[in-house]
């Protein structure tokens, strides 16, 4: 049920912490993290991840598999 | 740029020294010939209205004669974009790189504004900080408006300017006109979704991810109609075109004329820069760059009644001084965060009166040696490139020079039309050669090297390649000189001393203007 970002792959452009409609992304030093409590996969806000829409870099948003998916509203 | 020593504000007094200390920073000569204003710029107060000449006059970018004096700077306040382009790597970042979308390090607007007057006081002619990135101002609205809020409060005399790729401009055009920002720049590289969705794979709009050619034709609608309320409201709008031969090289006619139409002030073409080394998709994929002539080319192509910018560096989105320097270094965050910053207006002003003075001795110098090249009938044009550290004069040692300034020369005058890098560090794809042919290379299309001093072996070199390397305009006002050169061409050509032939092609070469020689 969330999302997550390759630490070693963001550029901490802070492009996604303004979009997310959870308030799920927060800087972490020079990087930005996604808390997976908030995470919704946008799911209910928009039709797609805005962190992943958004990233500058492909595969940086990616799906933490440790923890369930998000059901389709 | 360690040769360069620092100029703190208690150097500023007297003016007189200071002149001379600066005046080692400066980075150019001027322009104008055509009778149009050719650079927004080679345009004097006699090309426009007085409102305008008045916006443009102190602005380095918007006006070709003002780059040869007074500096810029931006904060790299905004890292986030909304658009990837295929020119732009965000996950690179070099300090030997000298491209838009390349900072060392991001700044808070507080930060940025303690930036900008330490940087106020140490360049007195430091005139106009924009904010061009990393990412798209506009992307980051809250750092970007704060920054400007920030710096209209304590150096309101210092011109605001921005530049986006567009595609946010529409919802920001009121407050980018509410903080009196009177100087934008979009990038525009087409006006047809079928060019651009090769230029542009993705943009993120309205909380979605767009692709291909939707993404292109939201985009571009999305620029014009940024142009036109920027217009409307009396904002001067510089159009930004990166020059990618295949793609949409003979497109940007057309978008000459789109952003002419809807009031655009100034056209700046640049050359696409890409490298693989820096890992964009053109770097990747070998999408190469225009040469010099084939930039040339299409620049005169859309040198109607439109001014074409002809003196772009496109420089960082930190870069600090006058174009074609970068002084950056200088003022890290460590640095200014030891400074004691103090804000002199006063000061200010009065060594912006002196550089005020320099650019009028030099107008007037060339237009008296205009005037002896009245009645002179030819078709002749030479390309002269010139060594030059500033104040429009032949200054600078040929093998001191990271820049050769290019100057075009006919019985019309003449007049500024590019610039060539000869610095050699961090460029891509020239290794390990020896300078002097690599600098050959670069000013291939030109008769002639004007410089301080030269010395012998690369004399023989220059004249064994073709190019006449003179140095007995050593300190003289470049144009006049060039004027004056020309003069004694056509003597010589008449006379039947010489036979003119035009120059071949040369290499436009891409870096970073990091080092001082």
């Amino acid at each position: 049920m969330a999302y997550m970002i390759v630490a070693d792959q963001c550029t901490g452009c802070c492009a996604c912490e303004p979009e997310c409609p959870n308030k799920a992304i927060s800087a972490h030093k020079s990087i930005f993290v996604i808390d997976p409590d908030k995470c919704t996969e946008c799911v209910g806000h928009h039709d797609e991840p805005q962190c992943v829409a958004v990233c500058p870099i492909d595969d940086t948003c990616i799906i933490d598999e440790t923890w369930p998916r998000e059901e389709a509203a | 740029m360690e040769a360069t020593a620092y100029v703190g504000v208690q150097d500023i007094k007297p003016l007189a020294q200071l002149l001379d200390k600066v005046a080692e920073h400066k980075g150019c000569g001027t322009s104008s010939g055509s009778g149009k204003a050719s650079c927004g710029s080679s345009a004097g107060p006699a090309d426009m209205s007085p409102e305008v000449w008045e916006k443009v006059k102190n602005h380095p970018c918007y006006s070709e004669e003002a780059h040869h004096h007074y500096a810029r700077m931006h904060v790299a306040v905004a890292p986030a974009c909304n658009i990837q382009c295929n020119y732009c790597n965000r996950k690179y970042d070099c300090a030997n790189e000298s491209r838009p979308g390349v900072v060392s390090e991001k700044l808070t607007p507080e930060q940025a504004s303690k930036k900008v007057l330490a940087v106020a006081s140490a360049i007195p002619q430091m005139t106009v900080l924009g904010i061009a990135g990393p990412g798209d101002p506009l992307a980051n609205p809250e750092k970007t408006f704060k920054t400007f809020e920030l710096i209209a409060k304590t150096a309101p005399d210092i011109k605001l300017c921005l530049s986006t790729n567009g595609l946010a401009l529409p919802d920001h055009v009121d407050t980018i006109k509410s903080f009196n920002v009177d100087h934008v720049t979009i990038t525009i590289n087409m006006v047809d979704p079928e060019v651009g969705q090769h230029i542009y794979p993705w943009i993120y709009y309205q909380n979605k991810r767009w692709k291909g050619i939707d993404a292109a034709r939201i985009l571009s609608e999305r620029q014009l109609l940024g142009l036109e309320m920027l217009t409307e409201r009396g904002i001067l709008c510089k159009v930004n075109s990166v020059m990618i031969p295949g793609i949409n090289d003979r497109h940007l006619v057309e978008v000459n004329k789109a952003v002419k139409s809807r009031g655009a002030f100034l056209h700046n073409i640049m050359p696409l820069i890409s490298a693989p080394e820096h890992g964009t998709v053109f770097g990747l994929t070998g999408q190469r760059g225009p040469s010099a002539q084939e930039l040339k080319a299409l620049q005169d192509a859309c040198e109607g009644e439109m001014n074409m910018m002809r003196h772009c560096r496109q420089c960082r989105a930190d870069a600090v001084g006058l174009l074609g320097e970068d002084r950056s270094a200088e003022f890290t965050t460590d640095r200014i965060d030891a400074m004691e910053v103090e804000y002199d207006a006063a000061t200010r002003q009065a060594y912006q009166e002196l550089v005020e003075e320099q650019r009028q001795a030099k107008v007037a110098a060339k237009r008296e040696e205009l005037a002896e090249l009245a009645g002179a009938d030819s078709d002749i044009k030479l390309m002269i490139a010139v060594a030059t550290k500033g104040e429009g004069k032949v200054n600078e040692h040929f093998g001191h020079a990271s820049e050769f300034q290019v100057y075009e020369v006919s019985t019309a005058g003449a007049k500024f039309v590019g610039h060539r890098r000869v610095d050699l560090y961090c460029q891509g794809g020239y290794g390990e050669e020896d300078a002097l042919p690599t600098v050959v290379r670069a000013i291939n299309d030109c008769h002639a090297v004007f410089v301080a001093k030269i010395g012998g072996c690369p004399r023989d070199e220059l004249k064994a390649a073709g190019i006449d390397p003179v140095d007995r305009y050593a300190f003289e006002f470049i144009e006049r000189s060039a004027i004056a050169y020309f003069r004694e061409y056509l003597d010589k050509v008449a006379a039947g001393e010489i036979v003119h032939q035009p120059r071949g092609d040369a290499d436009i070469r891409q870096g970073a203007y990091v080092a001082a020689a």
